[in-house]
């Protein structure tokens, strides 16, 4: 106890004199002051003479700097002095040197600022739990093992009823009506009409989820059942946005597709929905979830479970993989027998970006490596022209472990500087990349530079710092005095040790930029063979609007109603083509039973479900879509005459493989249906998957759900939207206010992920070239510097100018060829591993390695002509003459 | 050539401050290292500087309060007294020191026959 005090006591102490510094000393002085004149007094009384006297009182006392400097240990904190004495003086040098210093603040904010915002992005799909309650203990349940569209990987109300009746596994599972966007609610009452998104959720989904409302509560039992009170829950932003973020609004009903529903509360910000279910696609309003309306509308349920406390994935799979099959025994009628794939939540959200995102942080961690080579770099240059200073200080008593702190202390303030610029760099980009709701990334938009962000950059601005002080120091506490100084003298080929670090330190330099730029170039060549894909329509010129009509569930008039908005669109001038359809291709999907009649399917030869479009005649031609075979169809298919369908080459390959389906017999959906034309695969669910089975029915025969007017104009869409709007009014004043959306843009949001990471890791790649290059110019420019009274005496003794920039240049070749050996080795294996993030793409594509090759070379050539110019100027009289 | 002078130990010169303060009680810097000196026998190494930092120490735990005064020929000077707590620390240390170095004296005064039985 004393011990603990006493030590206490001691460090309150120290911390005071530290503090007192200036007084303790004026007092100390005089102490020794009056020591001393005792001292002299006692010797003249012993009867020496004064200067005896005062030069033994001297010698008895021994050096007074060197008391001072004791008692200051003794009583201070010496570690802090020391520091301090270091920052010091760092921020002098830096100072003299403000070229350098900003270059490498600028340099180090670069890396360190990617890297902090790389950071934020995966810690927020991929590190961080989901923003729900107990996120490891919910799951995602998928039909069909999770293969194939929405329809197929979707539950009826039944089988999810009677999963949720005989399961062990789970506390609860819960389900939302994934086709949302089908009944895109209207709102209207407010201002001009407007389509809201509004997705169904039972009426557990957002308690099972932990999610509290913001305002109001959430939806009751009751609300939940057919006939119910209407309600809806309102999200944040909408909330805000709609309603100018208006308390009261709770309570109220506002007016969906023309029926008073009541707000009985609002989500909190937290909550977005899209980007954990949904990545790109807003959702305002949430309804509730009534299954016994959903109850005929088959597959319409997407199921999200929250496991028991203590059961693994794997037991609950287990589990379902016994249970599935016996509920399905139980129920003949059902038409799925829901194998079931469980996956976690989080895997299910980011699962399939994971590895995209890890080769994302790989290569901001190259650029930070890269940063830290020419740092090092930057700081040998640096250490050889001061090597006068360290010699200087290391013979007035500087230990080389004080040079080496000394070295470590300026490089730790420069990283502090660089990251904290790094951190406004990673805000920016961050704030950016939240408000891109155009990229189909999960929770891009919750992005931002958090705690964990921050205690990143601290260890990466750490070890950045450590890295590139590193070879400097060595360089400087491993070297020799004697050497230093001689080193200092100018002598002729001196210091080629020194010379040797920093080539393989460029080396290595333009390797990682190889590296970089070869993983950049396949996945841009990935890219562009991705946007090269024949989607089977054309997105350019074409521009879908969503539409609203009553048709009252009756073909014949809708056919009429279709027939008519058709007319009077096309009548529009500028517009070549229009169509109605009610799911666009990428956007959304579901499917319906296709099979031809007649056929006896072997067990697994029947494909199963086909992708279902119901469309108008003409929308085929409005997205460019190539029919092969046949006809498209015409206003004589009505609800009376002969049920028709078209299919795509992939669905008659299937279904009639060798033989001509036109004219064949479907069963469509258990119909008896005519097979009228065949068209060009369409890409339907992805860009970069092969396109499924597909079949086309008339609206006129089939019941669509919802609709979009296609139509294809070589005017911009803006120029058309007020037009066709009008035109629309002015057949349905409820037409909402509705944008065009540029079919092209729906293809964007297909590859908006892979243009994003193409891009994030373009830049890296331009910026690792940048610096490599940076490296090359800076090492072949210092070399031309030293050697200048070389090249001068060569010249003197007759070299041509081309020749000693021949020399340099090839001084250049050496180091970047050299690093492009490295690099490419290192890169074929690197290639190997984003193999399966290519497209169409080898990972040993040798264009991306030749363009790598020739590019790091031309870069080199550059950073070298430079100097190699520089040094062909030299007049061999002032190189002689110089210092 | 005389014999060499003493390496003081770490601590050592600590222990000699309190007790000569505690012997004569009130004394300055250079007092204090003039009459560990003479009691010595001018047999330790001492830099009188060096005791200014062995001074601080033992002020910060405590152990001695300073106060400027006038010394016998009026000069200004930092006096130093051994407060209560550091006399109880001298007590301590003195044991351990007459404990440490009796142990020495037997330790070092072992004869043997060098290994051989």
């Amino acid at each position: 106890m004393m011990g603990v005090l006493d030590a206490l006591r001691r460090a309150i102490e120290r911390l005071r004199s530290f503090f007192r510094k200036a007084p303790m000393d004026r007092d100390l002085d005089a102490e020794m002051a009056a020591h001393l004149v005792l001292a002299v007094e006692e010797n003249l009384r012993r009867g020496l003479s004064p200067e005896e006297a005062s030069r033994q009182a001297l010698v008895r006392f021994g050096g007074v700097a060197q008391s001072q400097e004791r008692h200051r240990e003794a009583r201070g904190l010496p570690a802090l002095d020391l520091l301090l004495q270091d920052l010091r003086y760092t921020f002098r040098t830096l100072r003299r040197d403000r070229g350098f210093a900003s270059v490498a603040v600028l340099i180090l904010a670069l890396g360190i600022g990617a890297n902090i915002a790389v950071f934020s992005v995966v810690n927020t799909i991929l590190l961080r739990p989901l923003p729900f309650r107990d996120p490891r203990q919910l799951v995602w349940m998928a039909s069909d093992r999770g293969v194939g569209g929405l329809s197929a990987v979707t539950y009826t109300v039944a089988a999810y009823e009677e999963f949720l009746r005989h399961n062990r596994s789970f506390q609860n599972v819960t389900s939302y009506d994934p086709y949302f966007g089908d009944t895109d609610y209207k709102l209207t009452g407010r201002g001009e009409p407007q389509q809201v998104a509004g997705v169904a959720v039972a009426g557990d989904f957002l308690p099972t989820l932990g999610v509290q409302p913001a305002l109001g509560r959430l939806f009751t039992p009751e609300e939940c059942r057919k006939g119910g009170r209407p309600a809806v829950l309102l999200g944040h932003f909408f909330w805000q946005r709609q309603f100018s973020a208006d308390p009261a609004i709770v309570g109220q009903a506002i007016l969906l597709n023309d029926s008073p529903v009541t707000v009985v509360g609002v989500l909190p910000a937290s909550f977005d929905f899209g980007s954990v279910f949904a990545p790109g696609l807003k959702t305002d309003i949430f309804v509730p979830g009534i299954m016994d309306v959903l109850r005929n509308e088959g597959n319409s349920l997407a199921l999200l479970g929250r496991l028991k406390p203590g059961v693994t994935v794997a037991q609950a799979q287990a589990e379902v993989d016994v249970l599935m099959p016996q509920i399905r025994a139980a129920h003949k009628d059902w038409y799925d027998d829901y194998a079931t794939a469980i996956t976690e939540l989080q895997d299910h959200v980011s699962g399939k970006l994971r590895r995209s995102l890890v080769v994302l942080w790989c290569a901001v961690g190259l650029i930070l490596l890269i940063v830290c080579v020419n740092l090092s770099n930057l700081l040998l240059a640096r250490a050889a022209a001061r090597s006068k200073e360290f010699a200087l200080r290391s013979a007035l008593g500087a230990g080389r472990m004080r040079i080496a702190r000394q070295l470590l202390t300026e490089s730790l303030a420069l990283a502090s500087v660089g990251a904290m610029l790094g951190l406004g760099i990673a805000f920016a980009i961050t704030w950016y990349l939240a408000r891109q709701g155009s990229i189909a990334l999960p929770l891009l938009s919750t992005v931002q530079v958090d705690g964990a962000a921050l205690g990143w950059t601290l260890l990466i601005a750490l070890a950045a710092a450590i890295l590139f002080s590193l070879a400097p120091s060595l360089k400087v506490s491993g070297g020799n005095l004697q050497d230093a100084l001689k080193d200092a003298g100018h002598g002729m080929s001196a210091g080629r040790k020194h010379e040797s670090m920093r080539a393989m330190l460029v080396v290595s330099e333009v390797a990682l930029a190889c590296v970089l730029l070869v993983g950049a170039g396949l996945l841009l060549r990935s890219f562009l063979r991705v946007l090269d894909v024949d989607l089977g329509f054309q997105p350019s010129k074409a521009a879908a609007i969503k539409i609203d009509y009553n048709d009252g569930g009756n073909r014949e008039r809708r056919g009429a109603i279709l027939q008519e908005i058709l007319r009077r669109v096309s009548a529009i001038p500028g517009i070549q083509a229009a169509g109605i359809v009610d799911m666009l291709p990428l956007d959304r999907n579901r499917s319906g039973g296709l099979q031809a009649k007649g056929r006896i399917y072997r067990k697994g030869e029947d494909p199963g479900a086909a992708f279902e479009y119901v469309v108008t005649p003409g929308y085929l031609r409005a997205m460019g879509m190539q029919i092969r075979e046949g006809r498209d169809f015409s206003w004589q298919d009505t609800p009376a005459s002969q049920p028709v369908v078209i299919v795509n080459q992939a669905a008659a390959r299937s279904h009639w493989p060798g033989q001509d389906p036109l004219g064949r017999i479907a069963l469509v959906n258990g119909m008896d249906t005519r097979v009228v034309g065949v068209i060009s695969d369409v890409r339907e669910s992805s860009v970069e998957e092969g396109s499924g089975l597909e079949m086309y029915l008339p609206g006129t025969q089939a019941d669509p759900e919802g609709a979009e007017l296609v139509v294809r104009s070589a005017l911009p869409p803006e120029a058309l939207a007020s037009g066709v709007l009008r035109t629309l009014r002015a057949y349905n004043p409820e037409q909402p206010a509705a944008e065009f959306r540029p079919i092209q843009s729906i293809v964007d949001h297909a590859v908006s992920p892979r243009r994003f990471f193409v891009i994030l890791v373009g830049i890296f790649a331009g910026l690792g070239l940048l610096l490599a290059s940076l490296g090359i110019y800076g090492v072949i420019s210092y070399s031309v510097t030293r050697q200048a009274q070389e090249i001068g005496i060569r010249m003197a003794l007759g070299a041509s100018t081309e020749r000693v920039q021949l020399g340099v240049i090839a001084r250049t070749m050496r180091l970047a060829l050299a690093g492009l050996a490295a690099g490419t080795i290192t890169s074929v294996i690197a290639a190997r591993w984003i193999a399966a993030l290519l497209f169409k793409t080898e990972p040993t594509d040798p264009a991306a390695f030749a363009a790598t090759v020739l590019l790091l070379c031309a870069v080199a050539v550059i950073a070298g002509y430079i100097p190699a110019r520089r040094a062909a100027r030299i007049d061999p009289m002032v190189a002689l003459r110089g210092d | 050539m005389p014999e060499k002078k003493l390496d003081l130990l770490q601590g050592t010169l600590d222990l000699m401050v309190l007790q000569t303060l505690a012997a004569m009680g009130s004394l300055h810097g250079f007092g204090i290292a003039r009459r560990i000196e003479e009691a010595s026998g001018d047999a330790v190494l001492l830099n009188q500087g060096t005791i200014y930092a062995s001074l601080v120490r033992l002020q910060q735990r405590g152990w001695i309060s300073a106060e400027w005064g006038t010394s016998d020929n009026n000069r200004k000077a930092k006096f130093y007294a051994i407060t209560k707590r550091g006399r109880k620390k001298l007590t301590e240390d003195a044991a351990y020191w007459e404990r440490l170095s009796g142990v020495m004296g037997r330790v070092l005064a072992m004869q043997g026959d060098g290994g051989n039985r």
